[in-house]
């Protein structure tokens, strides 16, 4: 369809889009409530920016049960469409920002004394939960755009939020200069592919590379350009350069809605636009021809491998468990690039599921951290020796996280790797599954140094070892985290098919 | 001399790889702000020209739009980033920022 003929005040679509607007709101009205105060109680726009969360929160689940998902509810004709893969990550999303919102109301690096605009975080995370949500939504060049744009511009602001820290500032220069520069790659391949099939949104796209005669070269130059932009949302090799700087730069809370958040709407961007554009719809001859043209599979692999083993093999060796954490985070986009080998629904189906437990488990990591700086002012692997004995629960949610990041049985994360190795597996790539499982164990021997730092080595003499007291925020959301991580590795059925029907609902335009 | 596609194609390559270039060899983080812009604006001149000679219809001119409007919030958000970092290191330089660890 073309942009003229989209009626854009057709305000029947709008009911759709409910939680979108509500964030928007929100994010209005906590930055108005900030100014109203002077910025001197930040507990205004932090009430607000709940209110605003849970409240998206609920319109967003009532919305799963929505007989029209499966067809696709569109907003604003062809730009942005409402179904199954829409519907999961909002609520994904909305989940990120407010456990996020809740932890950084106790982070001393957010709201400790001498910080300045406390209440307009709360107000940004509400504005980037929205784009992120319509990262999963658009399906049209012009929407993907602008919203990878917008998830960047705030993120840029939130990386440098602590304006007066050299790391910070650093940290946001890095994001802004390496953001801009991919994003300007990624949009002179998006203006290649529309000079390629004279279409806009992604079923035209779709429509004219089956119909016509593809140039294979043309096509692979303009789906390199289009993967470099987006694997630097997802921090794949070799767009990853930021990610580690950023996320010890930025303050925790932020590395750790960075960690999740950005990185699972990139995936549900890349999902949607190249499931439609490549693989999607009735004629699955064309498909596989298209997808064989440029290689894609030995494409994918290559990133995908090349991503955990650096990711890994960094991990190894640092001795800062956020820039540790950020390595791994790195890892975690090699296991998930598995998925997209073949751009066959099971593939994408435990992308999504892994991308449910990895936002719990890594959130919950990031966390932990967040809470330990409060009171040591440190990130040092070494100032993490003896904490099992100094804040005990904490401690275990923590090795719960690590162990659900290794992939060890009990916990959500194996349930999601093995769903992630079966559909690499299922396909005969056993290169790409027999290095995937070997770089699971070198997982193994970085989380668990934090483990044994913390319950197993002996502290030194004179070292502090009293009892670290959190604040019950942080229990709570550590504990709405951990739990089910525990619990998804047992009964993980309900959620593996929340996963599939969010793929079979994807509406592809056909 | 007739106008064509391939002259609007040529320009904007030619201009993505001025653009590329200065990003990779400038210092000055203003300088590779710059860079980008010129990117940017080849991917825009690609947009209309293939507006105008390939889909007939105007979808591309109205993302050319909304990229001049989206490069303009950037370079906002990126200069005032570049001045938190010039009040904090006293340099405009990206590659002598180098506090967080290799």
């Amino acid at each position: 369809m073309e942009l003229l003929n989209v009626n854009i005040p057709n305000w029947s679509d709008m009911g759709n889009w409910i939680p979108e607007a509500v964030l928007c709101v929100g994010f209005l009205v906590a930055l108005i409530g900030d100014m109203v105060t002077r910025g001197k109680k930040p507990v205004v726009p932090f009430v607000i920016s709940v209110f605003a969360l849970v409240t998206a929160g609920s319109y967003a689940v009532a919305g799963l049960n929505n007989p029209g998902l499966a067809a696709g509810l569109p907003i604003m004709g062809d730009l942005v469409v409402v179904d199954g893969l829409a519907a999961f990550f909002r609520i994904l999303f909305i989940f990120a920002g407010l456990a996020t919102v809740l932890f950084a109301w106790t982070s001393e690096e957010i709201m400790g004394r001498k910080r300045e605009n406390k209440g307009e975080f709360y107000a940004l995370i509400l504005m980037m939960t929205a784009a992120m949500m319509v990262m999963a939504e658009a399906r049209d060049i012009l929407m993907l755009f602008l919203s990878m744009e917008a998830v960047g511009l705030v993120s840029y602001v939130m990386a440098g939020y602590m304006r007066t820290s050299l790391r910070s500032t650093e940290a946001s220069l890095k994001y802004v200069l390496f953001g801009a520069v991919s994003s300007a790659i990624m949009l002179y391949g998006l203006s290649l592919l529309y000079g390629m099939t004279g279409a806009m949104d992604f079923a035209g796209i779709r429509a004219a590379l089956v119909s016509g005669p593809v140039n294979g070269f043309a096509l692979l130059v303009v789906v390199v350009m289009i993967i470099a932009g987006m694997s630097y949302k997802i921090a794949a090799v070799p767009f990853h350069y930021w990610c580690p700087d950023i996320y010890e730069g930025a303050p925790t809370p932020v590395s750790a809605i960075f960690s999740v958040g950005p990185k699972a709407a990139g995936f549900a961007l890349m999902i949607r636009f190249f499931y439609t554009t490549l693989a999607a719809g009735p004629d699955a001859a064309a498909s596989v021809g298209i997808i064989h043209i440029i290689n894609w599979p030995l494409l994918i692999a290559v990133i995908s491998a090349v991503t955990m083993t650096y990711g890994n093999l960094v991990a190894l060796r640092q001795s800062n468990v956020k820039r540790m954490l950020a390595y791994s985070s790195i890892a975690h986009v090699g296991y998930l690039l598995m998925g997209f080998l073949l751009l066959t629904p099971a593939g994408l189906q435990a992308i999504l599921f892994y991308l449910l437990v990895y936002t719990l488990m890594n959130l919950g990591a990031f966390f932990f951290v967040v809470a330990i700086n409060n009171h040591l002012k440190s990130e040092e692997l070494d100032d993490y020796v003896g904490l099992g004995f100094r804040t005990p629960w904490a401690a275990s949610m923590m090795v719960v996280f690590l162990a659900s990041l290794t992939g060890i049985p009990p916990f959500a994360g194996f349930i999601g790797k093995f769903y992630l190795f079966t559909a690499v597996l299922d396909k005969e790539w056993f290169w790409l599954a027999i290095l995937a499982a070997l770089n699971s164990v070198v997982g193994l021997y970085y989380y668990f140094k934090v483990v044994k730092a913390m319950f197993f080595t002996t502290p030194l003499e004179g070292a502090d070892t009293s009892p670290l007291k959190l604040h019950w925020l942080q229990y709570t959301v550590l504990a709405v985290l951990a739990i089910p991580t525990l619990v998804l590795g047992l009964y993980w059925g309900q959620f593996k098919d929340l996963a599939d029907q969010a793929i079979a609902a994807m509406t592809v335009g056909f | 001399m007739n106008v064509g596609l391939p002259h609007f194609l040529t320009i904007s390559a030619v201009l993505f790889a001025l653009g590329l270039f200065a990003v990779m060899s400038r210092r000055n983080a203003i300088g590779i702000l710059m860079g980008v812009e010129l990117m940017l604006n080849a991917a825009n001149i690609n947009f209309v020209a293939f507006s105008r000679y390939v889909q007939h219809g105007i979808d591309g001119q109205i993302m050319a739009a909304f990229v001049i409007v989206l490069a303009a919030a950037e370079a906002a958000v990126a200069l005032a980033i570049v001045l938190a970092m010039f009040r904090n290191f006293g340099t405009v330089h990206a590659d002598t920022v180098q506090s967080l660890k290799r």
